[in-house]
């Protein structure tokens, strides 16, 4: 299978060993220059995709909601418990009578200048959204913690002892890690741990500035729950990609020179393999807003951003899911490329096409 | 295949989810001759014989009776009175059946857009990548739950065939779209590395000339060398497919009552929690047995027919993590 090359992901093949460029050496001024130049056309790129791209999203989230063929969008926006008068405020309010591209900017000068109301609360979405923020915030950034230095504990043990027992044990929990929804995870471990045995608290989002100590142990179970997934794909994708550096030369020339394995294995070959390992987490933690946040904040009760967005799903109540939609996905594309940037930045091997 | 039938463990995997398929294309035969019972039919007023008691299967309280292991209510019953085997089955089968079709619409999708991005490169490559990237960048279960929500109030009509809410083949048809770039970008590159073989050469110049001579050779030259790509891909898709409807169906986005599915029957009993947790662990422990099984099937595939893959299957990055190709993101 070809490695397919994600735009937007710099794929790093080579082994440190491999020289910075096939360009013939140059004074160290000129190269130097010749890297700024590089940086300033690679950031300059970059940042049009993003525009290109933010555009893209909210232009495909406006059509789900908007203009999918059968059914009146009027009705559509307004929900399934709308009465008539809503739905033909709906109409007036985002100019449904008016050609698309009206209603496209219709729409995104109210997202912009947020004033979406919710049609089943007659709220302001946007300050629903960041007033949820903390718990999701939270959320995100304990898993995403938890679940790298799980994942890389997993990864690294699995790899050194490949083919014993503790690899197999470790291969059987990541297996069942990677096929468990994190919702049933979730319900399970509050029956457990909550109602029955009392050792944690059963629900809700405790500000960590009013008591730190309840803010965490509200948030064990949640970080839990979500990091589980993640630590199954994360420990054996550093599995994999270890023993696939352990058969490069320059591990054979540490090992051929001295250094004790434990030195090979971290300095060289774990060094080697979290670059990688770092990159996806970057990715992969706005991902984890969109997708797992929303069904273990539902579980928890944590009064979260994607918390507000199920609750609007069960309301059919279109206004709050379009705008979360559309700032996760935003999220996902800005971090993302701040991820590029920096990547970019730390690993002179990067030269993107 | 004769690799994945000597590995004892895969094979163990795979008997399963025959079986566990087997178990819920039958649910109407045990509903009939075992449970003597409808998966929607209430017995909330009734009483069942346990131990030589007889026992409300709904409490006054209103907490549903645990399993009996007999006959009737064999893994209980829910707040409604409704017989919980008899309805995991049922919703088994709609759940295997969303998955089986979203599966089946996102390899049609993917190995069609994906050769012909890959085959014709330029113009129809660089909108049909655009496309790829575009719905790769949205979270999946985001983009399900928007598509979802979006159709459950009005369905969509698609020209050849209209999709009414409530439909199972909606869910089916948002779990295709959204996954099929997943299986669609490694094609493309595939494809991409494919058309530059002697074989497609030697197929051009003996005469299957541009336009239609390409949608021949991409027929017949083509596919049948992405083959092995789509059949390593075909039940991790699937094991994605039954774990998205699951979330979809949980959040109230996936399949709508009267139906069930084994991601509603979690969602009802999580809600009456801690009442009666057999209601959560039932059709959990089905949901996680079925998933596992396939992933432990399709790694088995993925080992048998790529012997390398072991020791080396990914640079991060590339779009398919260990273990799961669309593991990186597929993610629930």
């Amino acid at each position: 299978m070809e490695a397919s090359s994600v735009p937007g992901i710099p794929s790093v093949t080579g082994s440190p060993t491999q020289p910075v460029s096939g360009a013939p050496p140059r004074s160290p001024i000129s190269s130097a220059m010749a890297r700024h130049a590089w940086m300033a056309r690679f950031l300059a790129r970059r940042l049009a995709s993003l525009v290109a791209v933010l555009f893209a999203i909210t232009l495909l989230t406006f059509l789900i909601f908007q203009a999918i063929p059968g059914g009146d969008p009027a009705l559509r926006m307004a929900g399934r418990l709308a009465t008539p008068q809503q739905v033909q405020d709906v109409r007036v309010q985002w100019g449904f009578d008016k050609p698309i591209y009206v209603q496209y900017l219709k729409t995104m000068e109210k997202v912009l200048d947020g004033s979406v109301i919710s049609y089943s609360q007659q709220t302001n979405v946007e300050q629903e959204i960041v007033r949820d923020l903390p718990p999701t915030v939270s959320l995100a950034l304990g898993a995403g913690i938890v679940w790298l230095v799980v994942g890389v504990l997993f990864g690294l043990l699995s790899a050194v002892h490949a083919g014993g027992l503790l690899d197999r044990a470790l291969t059987v929990v990541s297996l069942t890690g990677i096929s468990m929804p994190v919702f049933f995870l979730g319900a399970i471990m509050l029956y457990w741990l909550g109602y029955q045995w009392h050792l944690l608290p059963l629900e809700g989002y405790v500000p960590i500035t009013s008591d730190p100590w309840g803010w965490f142990t509200h948030m064990l179970m949640p970080w839990v729950s979500l990091s589980v997934v993640s630590i199954g794909v994360y420990s054996r994708l550093l599995r994999a990609n270890l023993l696939d550096v352990m058969s490069e030369d320059y591990v054979r020339t540490a090992r051929a020179k001295g250094l004790s394995e434990r030195r090979v294995l971290i300095r060289h070959v774990l060094r080697n393999s979290l670059t990688g390992i770092v990159t996806l987490w970057g990715l992969d933690f706005a991902w984890v807003i969109g997708g797992g946040a929303i069904l273990v904040e539902s579980v928890f009760n944590l009064g979260g951003v994607g918390q507000y967005a199920a609750q609007s799903i069960g309301r059919l109540d279109i206004p709050p899911v379009m705008v979360v939609t559309m700032l996760v996905a935003a999220a996902v594309v800005l971090l993302s490329t701040l991820v590029d940037i920096a990547y970019a930045l730390l690993d002179p091997r990067v030269r993107l096409s | 295949m004769r690799a994945v039938l000597r590995n004892r463990v895969a094979l163990a995997f795979g008997v399963l989810f025959v079986a566990i398929v087997l178990l819920c294309l039958l649910a109407p035969i045990y509903a009939k001759d075992v449970a003597h019972t409808g998966p929607n039919a209430n017995h909330i007023t009734d009483t069942v014989m346990v131990g030589g008691k007889r026992v409300d299967v709904v409490s006054p309280t209103g907490v549903p009776i645990g399993p009996t292991w007999k006959g009737r209510f064999l893994l209980g019953a829910d707040s409604n009175g409704r017989d919980v085997a008899v309805r995991l089955l049922y919703g088994g089968r709609n759940s295997l059946e969303i998955a089986a079709i979203a599966t089946a619409i996102t390899m049609v999708l993917a190995v069609t857009l994906g050769m012909l991005a890959g085959y014709m490169r330029g113009l129809a490559d660089g909108v049909l990548s655009r496309l790829f990237d575009l719905v790769w960048a949205y979270p999946a279960v985001l983009l399900g739950v928007a598509l979802g929500v979006a159709l459950a109030v009005g369905g969509i009509d698609l020209g050849l065939f209209t999709l009414h809410s409530g439909s199972l083949l909606l869910p089916a048809f948002v779990i295709g779209v959204v996954v099929f770039p997943y299986v669609a970008k490694p094609l493309r590159a595939h494809t991409l590395s494919l058309r530059e073989r002697e074989f497609v050469d030697a197929a051009r110049i003996m005469g299957y000339p541009p336009p239609l001579g390409s949608l021949r050779i991409m027929a017949s030259e083509i596919l049948p060398n992405l083959s092995s790509t789509i059949v390593v891909f075909a039940p991790l898709i699937v094991a994605n497919a039954v774990l998205l409807e699951a979330a979809l169906s949980y959040l109230g986005a996936g399949v709508q009552a009267p139906n069930s599915s084994w991601g509603t029957m979690i969602a009802d009993g999580t809600r009456l929690m801690p009442g009666a947790i057999h209601l959560v662990l039932v059709p959990g422990i089905m949901l996680v047995l079925t998933v596992l099984s396939v992933n432990v099937f399709a790694d088995a595939v993925r080992d048998a027919l790529d012997p390398k893959a072991t020791g080396r299957q990914s640079i991060p990055g590339s779009g398919h993590a260990v273990g799961s190709p669309i593991g990186r993101r597929g993610r629930l």
